[in-house]
């Protein structure tokens, strides 16, 4: 298919290469519509960034968007003392570090299951967790807050935590899975007839050599978990348990109009992602294309 | 499973209680958390509960009464633009960069880290940097009003004949990055001596997109498509920081309305209604790429 298209593109305009552009003149063409391009893609970030130095005067009489006259942390004092973003933060660690590592150990225990044994229905359960993950997370809200609150783990972090592990298992099982098959069967072969279980087998051969995949998924779960809103505010009550991204939108509405309040304490919530980004740009562009299926 | 014809003859008898075991423990979780809470919104569909009590079966009132609720319907319809415009936007500038991209080139490295930047901020996050910008007196206005365009000026966010596509546009800000990243790793997939062959024989870019590039992104295009629409069902947060659905309803979408209806008029059954709807509409996407994902699993 592929060739005749080919075939017929290239009988359409046969002097065509002829009047391809010079080298030098396309790459001047490139920079010229990518720069200002990047440039406009930035600004929005790099004007929250001035906002958020500027004082509340500044801003109030010279409106948000003048050229800067005052440089302060004022912003960002009040948003992390009285806007209590660094006690949000403080939560936000607390459920995000226990929530990927449980999430990345439970599905790498149940990836192990399913690709190394002949589990009956295997490929039926697989896809049965990935679908899982794929639900719209609306459909659980209500019975959510209702469970977790038989549960005794209403409005606790805890409570917090057992949601995002659960609906993240799928998926991290999935791609798991998928990395583990990959991992040819001597190597367990030689441990099983030198004596090792499968835990042995789990912990000293399959987890080791999951390292790389492994990463990815914590630099992805990482920010997912992070960046939650809708599981906070559905399982939390207390405004003083909120984690960072729902206390931002609390802050929001405390402080209506100091800009500079609100730009501080919404960097506050995008520095930890954008330097989980920077750190493991690599692990996490390669986990994102494992969600991709490529 | 072709890689582990060994284990598998030798073991046919079983599999060790303490793999049993490896499995079960994530299975019921998810069982817990996720499979059970979703039957049980397709029973309080079918009745009225407002969390106290006991609920009381409806039948199909709750759906019956949806589809007079004109701002049920109205939310259906900014979903449908909501998709389409998220859909389409994020991938037209999504794949545009990725083709621009894709080459090694000097700068290329940090033009692809600076648009795939926002993805790494929460919807929330975003919202907020685009409230700013929306502001009266904000980089927006001041911009239009630079360029002699003040007569376009407005408050963006309290207009509801703009507010859903200036939350839009914050959304499409953010997504472009992610879809530009699959495409990329598509690209990466097709036959490069194919398109230098095509440019041998004098095919315009054009011609060397559609006929030659197009046909080999087929599978990435499915899933980015998959994602899209479950995505654009799933919104909510971005539209919660920005306007909550206002004014007048006017950015609400199912998402949102949804979590109006159940958490804050604590209408149980109708917001489980509703979330049952969004579970319909996404399924079938759903499936799209359960189906992709399958076929890879067979193919590797």
């Amino acid at each position: 298919m592929t060739a005749t298209a080919l075939a017929e593109a290239a009988a359409e305009t046969p002097a065509a290469a002829a009047a391809g552009p010079p080298r030098r003149r396309r790459r001047w063409v490139f920079h010229a519509v990518m720069a200002p391009l990047t440039l406009i893609w930035v600004a929005p970030m790099l004007f929250v960034v001035v906002l958020a130095l500027r004082s509340f005067d500044d801003i109030s009489q010279n409106g948000t968007s003048a050229w800067p006259r005052s440089l302060t942390l004022d912003g960002f004092r009040t948003a992390l003392g009285a806007g209590s973003m660094g006690r949000a933060m403080w939560t936000s660690i607390q459920v995000t570090v226990p929530a990927v590592v449980l999430s990345l150990l439970l599905a790498s225990m149940a990836a192990y299951a399913l690709s190394r044994y002949a589990v009956p229905g295997r490929r039926a359960i697989l896809l049965t967790m990935l679908a899982g993950n794929l639900l719209p997370p609306q459909i659980l809200l209500i019975p959510v807050a209702r469970i977790t609150e038989s549960l005794g783990v209403y409005d606790t972090l805890v409570g917090l935590v057992a949601i995002h592990v659960g609906f993240g298992l799928g998926f991290y099982t999935f791609v798991l899975h998928g990395f583990m098959r990959s991992i040819p069967a001597e190597l367990t072969e030689a441990a099983r007839i030198d004596g090792a279980g499968p835990v042995q087998i789990y912990a000293r051969i399959i987890m080791p050599l999951c390292r790389p995949s492994l990463a990815a998924l914590a630099a992805l779960a990482t920010t997912w978990i992070f960046n939650d809103l809708i599981w906070s505010i559905t399982v939390l009550r207390t405004e003083a348990k909120l984690p960072v991204t729902a206390a931002l939108l609390n802050l929001q509405g405390g402080y209506v109009s100091n800009w500079n309040v609100v730009a501080a304490a919404s960097i506050v919530a995008a520095v930890p992602t954008a330097i989980v980004f920077f750190a493991f740009q690599r692990h996490f562009v390669s986990g994102l294309l494992m969600g991709s299926g490529k | 499973m072709t890689t582990l014809p060994a284990p598998r003859t030798r073991r046919r008898a079983g599999v060790p209680p303490v793999v049993w075991l490896f499995l079960l423990v994530p299975a019921v979780i998810e069982i817990a958390m996720v499979f059970w809470p979703a039957l049980n919104s397709f029973y309080l569909s079918l009745t009225k509960w407002n969390g106290l009590g006991a609920a009381q079966p409806v039948g199909l009132d709750n759906y019956r009464e949806l589809f007079a609720d004109g701002v049920f319907r109205g939310a259906l319809r900014n979903n449908v633009i909501w998709a389409v415009g998220f859909g389409g936007l994020s991938v037209l500038g999504g794949l545009a960069l990725a083709l621009a991209l894709n080459r090694p080139r000097r700068g290329v490295g940090l033009y692809r880290s600076a648009i795939y930047l926002p993805m790494v901020f929460s919807l929330a996050v975003t919202g907020l940097f685009w409230r700013v910008q929306y502001q009266p007196d904000g980089t927006v206005n001041t911009l239009l009003g630079a360029v002699g365009l003040s007569g376009w000026e407005r408050q963006w966010l309290a207009d509801p004949n703009t507010a859903l596509y200036a939350v839009l546009v914050a959304a499409v800000w953010r997504q472009v990055g992610y879809v530009m990243v699959l495409y990329l790793a598509g690209l990466k997939g097709t036959d490069p001596t194919l398109d230098d062959a095509a440019a041998t024989d004098g095919a315009s870019g054009w011609q060397r997109f559609r006929f030659v590039i197009w046909p080999q992104l087929r599978g990435v295009n499915t899933v980015v498509f998959a994602v899209t629409v479950i995505d654009s069902l799933r919104t909510f947060d971005i539209v919660w920081a920005m306007t909550q659905g206002g004014p007048y309803h006017s950015s609400e979408l199912l998402s949102t309305y949804m979590f109006q209806q159940g958490f804050t008029f604590l209408n149980l059954g109708y917001a489980s209604a509703i979330a049952v709807l969004i579970f319909a509409l996404a399924l079938i996407f759903i499936i799209t790429y359960l189906v992709r994902a399958t076929r890879d699993e067979v193919e590797t």
